[in-house]
């Protein structure tokens, strides 16, 4: 080993081509963090100022709502995730691989219109003059106009409806890669024991892929809790009812481009930052999905 | 055996309701620009109207803001492409470098890159905002560009593919009959290194493509807007959601067909990517690329 790199070579092996992907990593993962946690513990003047624009932004009479706003949506869409993402994998992995194979691809389109798309779509979707499911948001929501159907109460439930429509699929088709690594013939001993598709289902399948699940939402919540494009649009639909400051993220950038508080703005973005990092670092240390060894 | 059958019964019930669930709007958005506004209204939400209704809509949209629409697409053609060929320029060398070198600092590049990768995209686009306005980037293209060439996944793919599927003994071949660290890369790793391109392109693409928050903090001027942000742009200027706008006086023949005609050519790109690399992705690909 030593003596291949040392043979004609005065760089480290490898180090020339990481080198240009460095100053990437560096000013946009890096420095924009550290710039924020700056930004966070100081004064407009640039003094410091300890922990107050945390306890100003977390007393800002906007801040509890939003953050209640995003709790309830990210817990309903963690929900979801977890039984339906996890039940259709299972139900599908049971399935013939055409049919499963289909179905995953019917799951997965939706995926395609992510974002904006797919928040316009949904308004389409809510609004009972021309929605095909115009029955269910009566007989649901009793919403016979479109400002009912995106009632305040509402909201929580409507966006993470739509974080599952565009997001599910695509962690079906991760669990059922899951899955298929599961030996057969464990499952082949299970049956031959007397286990049904039950059985085989909550007591074999789901144990082992428990760390699967366990990294969906951990990386669910923490992409939770950045809720922003789905408020913000709806937002500009939304007759006034909804506040421009919905969700924490939302009230981060109301602040820095409406007050031109960007201390508070920082500080609120280092709540949210630390939240992503800490799923992150659990994620990357913990589960053992990731490696960075060979 | 009644049982069982009754347990089949439920899950095709339970399939075809979530298929329903997940493709319906799709279909929906589909048929919606072949129909006028009051036809959506009146009309079976799934019937068809006509194409003559589809050009309609499209030179309603065409006109809003002197071909505004236009101009969207086209800008987000060049932020999701300029930026994904930079990220593939970036990553898959970096890929590389991180799976066959050694030198110090791998092991931290290594790990805060997955962290940056496991992290969700949104929780920089602020502190990537506060930065550029220190640095008086905010409004250049650029903005855009370069936060999106960053795309930590498309090194660890590259790192991944690197690192399980090429022997090492090829390279070390290589550099035994004399090639040099660039040549071994460019002659050897770069050619073998073709699923990993797709893949990174897929991911890249798709992600920048649909991306809101950035260009929505960081453009101001709805000329350099990308697709996402125009979206809500024209939502916001449309009576059909926005009765205020109406009253303004000034018609802008944005209406819901209008608005469903924008989304649905708003997604194409995206969704041509996703046909096309469809199988792959069905197949669990994407499950695998971040296996062990």
């Amino acid at each position: 080993m030593e003596a291949t790199r040392k043979r004609g070579l005065h760089v480290p092996r490898g180090l020339l081509f990481v080198l240009p992907y460095v100053p990437f990593l560096i000013l946009f993962g890096i420095a924009p963090t550290i710039y924020a946690l700056e930004l966070a513990v100081t004064n407009v003047d640039g003094s410091w100022a300890g922990l107050h624009n945390f306890t100003r932004t977390y007393d800002d009479f906007r801040s509890v709502p939003a953050f209640k706003h995003v709790l309830v949506y990210t817990i309903v869409w963690l929900g979801a995730l977890m039984v339906f993402v996890v039940g259709l994998a299972l139900l599908l992995h049971g399935r013939a691989n055409r049919v499963s194979a289909t179905y995953r691809f019917l799951f997965y389109i939706p995926g395609a219109l992510a974002g904006a798309a797919a928040v316009v779509i949904w308004l389409f979707m809510l609004d009972p003059t021309v929605s095909p499911g115009a029955f269910l948001l009566r007989d649901l929501l009793g919403a016979r106009i479109f400002a009912q159907s995106i009632a305040p109460g509402n909201l929580p439930y409507i966006f993470a409806m739509i974080a599952f429509w565009t997001g599910a699929g695509a962690w079906i088709v991760i669990m059922y890669g899951a899955l298929n690594t599961i030996p057969p013939d464990l499952e082949e001993a299970a049956r031959i024991d007397g286990a049904g598709p039950f059985t085989i289902a909550f007591r074999l399948k789901l144990p082992l892929i428990r760390k699967w699940i366990a990294y969906m939402l951990i990386l669910s919540f923490a992409t939770g809790t950045q809720l922003f494009v789905e408020p913000e649009i709806v937002q500009h639909a939304s007759f006034g009812l909804v506040p421009d400051t919905w969700s924490t993220n939302q009230l981060a950038y109301q602040l820095a481009f409406r007050y031109g508080d960007f201390n508070g703005a920082a500080a609120i973005a280092v709540d949210l930052l630390v939240i992503g990092l800490v799923g992150a670092v659990v994620i990357v240390t913990r589960s053992g999905l990731f490696r960075t060894e060979d | 055996m009644g049982i069982r059958l009754l347990g089949l019964g439920a899950r095709a019930v339970i399939l075809v309701v979530f298929a329903i669930f997940f493709i319906a709007p799709v279909l929906w958005l589909i048929l919606a620009p072949t129909k006028s506004d009051h036809a959506l209204i009146t009309s079976s939400p799934f019937s068809f109207g006509s194409f003559h209704n589809v050009a309609q809509a499209w030179n309603h949209l065409d006109a809003y803001s002197d071909h505004l629409y236009r101009r969207w697409i086209a800008n987000t053609l060049i932020y999701s492409l300029s930026a994904t060929a930079i990220t593939l320029a970036i990553s898959v060398p970096a890929g590389y470098g991180l799976a066959l070198g050694k030198f110090p600092g791998r092991r931290v590049i290594l790990t805060l890159t997955l962290v940056v990768m496991i992290m969700p995209a949104a929780a920089l686009v602020l502190p990537i905002f506060l930065e550029l306005n220190a640095l008086h980037l905010i409004g250049s293209v650029l903005s855009v560009i370069l936060p999106f060439s960053f795309f930590p996944f498309g090194v660890y793919l590259a790192y991944i593919y690197y690192a399980t599927s090429i022997p090492s003994e090829l390279l070390d071949a290589a550099r035994v009959d004399g090639c040099g660290e660039w040549l071994t890369f460019r002659r050897i790793a770069l050619p073998l290194a073709k699923p990993v391109v797709a893949l990174v392109f897929f991911f890249s693409f798709v992600s920048n493509w649909n991306n809101f928050f950035l260009p929505y903090v960081v453009l101001a001027d709805s000329n350099q807007y990308p697709i996402t942000v125009g979206l809500s742009n024209l939502l916001a200027s449309t009576p059909s959601f926005n009765p205020a706008v109406g009253g303004g006086g000034q018609s802008v023949n944005i209406f819901k067909p209008e608005l469903a005609l924008a989304t649905l050519l708003a997604v194409i790109p995206v969704a041509i990517v996703f046909l096309v690399s469809q199988r792959a992705l069905v197949r669990g690909t994407l499950g695998g690329a971040v296996k062990q």
